[in-house]
């Protein structure tokens, strides 16, 4: 009976760097476990243009973001990687030597416990986390008068509720929270919605039969004696001012990314990157090792591919940490039966 | 050749030398001064939202759906634009702009 999960490596994001990282280790018969605090898989491809295209990948003349995602996910399945989303890595502690380092990872949600042989940092540019509006004093009233997510419709009736957004997130939750709601305002900075066109309609319709408020403009301002909220000032185009009161504000500005716990994890960071050398990716810290978007090093290039190179060498290493007795091989896909198997494509 | 004038978030005034074709966002980064950039200009993370001083407004191409997409994601005023999606020509010598807060 153990209450951690057992495994060779732990890859921090599901970026397009960490999945294609499962795909340099199972050819080498290493496992591993992903984590992203992302509902889904793809990084900034999947989260930020996962329509536009990409001109640079080598071998595809252009790719969307999620058509790379889509293809990298069915690069790897082979390997049968397991991911755990919804998932913020808080806590990373090496409990090994230099020589054999082993290290145990934590999540905050469900704080599962992960212990293994090296950790790859894909972590990109942080984790996706929503966007906070600068508004004075917000910090104070969050987890009891602000909220960035809803996680519990209930702890919203009865109380008079203030949504701030033109998105699907903010129309979504006016529709579902405007029945509990004792009253439901919705906020946004212009008359246009860039959310499903038939949430639109409910909310608008809601609004001409009296239900609920819409108002144009932008919060200058939070009132009530933190941490309890009362109400906000709303800054309309025309500069005129109005109050509006609530007990709960809900700003839905989409996410953004964050650096986030990594900061504590002892490792040498520049500028919110973390140094590694350019023959294993490997950090301060041996058996740690950080690719993609996240790391630093002379010359360095955030692209997709550079990503992709960094993953393979850092892979060569990690080999060594999870065989240390089996030297490795050097071996083509096209041309070894070995690693075709692995594949599931052997004849 | 030209300038912009970029006011940052602790009121300090600077004058940036442009070039021509280049986003007003990558002369504010290149010069250095603390604009995020995040997705290299792509209009998907408003990380580079501006003001622009009243009297420039109308000398700017109008902001584009997308433009207007992504600035919904901000706490905008009237005079809100992204700099990444204001390509600098020598029209626009003298521009005037203030970046935008962030929040934590
Ligand atoms: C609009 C746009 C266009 C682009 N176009 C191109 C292009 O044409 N060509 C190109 O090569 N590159 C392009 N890029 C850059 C490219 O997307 C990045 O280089 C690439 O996504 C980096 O991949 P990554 O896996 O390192 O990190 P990311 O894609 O940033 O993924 C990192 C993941 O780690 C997760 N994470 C971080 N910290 C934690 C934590 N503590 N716990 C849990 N999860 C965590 C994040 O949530 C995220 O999902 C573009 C970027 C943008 C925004
Ligand atoms: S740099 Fe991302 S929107 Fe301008």
């Amino acid at each position: 009976m153990t209450d951690h999960i057992e495994t060779d490596v732990v890859i921090i994001g599901a970026g397009p760097v960490g999945l294609f990282a499962v795909f340099e280790l199972g050819l080498l018969d290493i496992k591993c476990h992903l984590i992203d605090i992302l509902p889904k898989v793809g990084g900034q491809c999947a989260e930020l243009y996962p329509e536009k295209p990409i001109y640079d990948i080598p071998g595809f003349p252009m790719v969307t973001g999620q058509g790379l995602v889509d293809n990298l996910m069915a690069q790897i399945e082979p390997f049968h990687p397991t991911f755990h989303l919804n998932e913020m890595v808080e806590s990373l502690e090496s409990i090994g030597t230099p020589e054999a380092p082993r290290f145990r990872v934590k999540t905050s949600e469900n704080g599962t416990t992960f212990e293994c042989k090296a950790v790859i940092i894909a972590a990109g540019g942080g984790s996706f986390q929503p966007k906070k509006p600068p508004i004075d004093g917000i910090e104070s009233y969050e987890g009891t008068g602000v909220y960035y997510a809803v996680r519990k419709m209930e702890m919203f009736r009865n109380k008079r509720v203030l949504i701030v957004g033109g998105g699907d997130s903010a129309l979504d939750w006016t529709v579902n929270l405007q029945p509990i709601a004792k009253r439901l305002t919705l906020l946004h900075r212009r008359d246009a919605f860039r959310a499903a066109p038939h949430t639109v309609e409910k909310m608008r319709s809601l609004v001409a039969s009296g239900d609920m408020d819409l108002h144009l403009g932008q919060v200058s301002a939070l009132k009530g004696d933190a941490p309890v909220l009362e109400g906000a000032v709303i800054r309309k185009d025309d500069g005129s001012e109005l109050r509006v009161d609530c007990d709960v504000m809900l700003p839905f500005f989409g996410l953004t990314m964050k650096l986030g716990p990594i900061a504590d994890w002892g490792l040498n960071l520049h500028e919110n990157l973390v140094p590694v050398d350019t023959e294993k990716f490997e950090t301060n810290v041996p058996g740690i090792f950080a690719i993609g978007d996240i790391n630093t090093y002379p010359g360095k290039l955030k692209l997709i591919l550079s990503g992709f190179h960094e993953g393979a060498l850092a892979a060569q290493k990690v080999h060594r940490y999870v065989y240390p007795e089996k030297k490795l091989l050097f071996q083509y896909t096209t041309s070894s039966t070995s690693l075709q198997k692995k594949l599931g494509v052997a004849a | 050749m030209g300038v912009i004038h970029v006011t940052d978030r602790a009121g300090q005034r600077h004058t940036l030398e442009a070039i021509e074709g280049w986003r007003v966002m990558e002369i504010i980064r290149d010069w250095g001064l603390p604009i995020e950039g995040l997705c290299g200009g792509a209009c998907e993370c408003a990380t580079c939202h501006v003001f622009v001083d009243e009297q420039w407004l109308d000398k700017l191409y109008p902001p584009t759906e997308e433009e207007e997409d992504q600035l919904d994601t901000v706490v905008t005023k009237p005079n809100s634009r992204l700099s990444c999606q204001i390509i600098w020509t020598p029209e626009l010598d003298g521009l005037e702009v203030t970046l935008a807060p962030t929040g934590n």
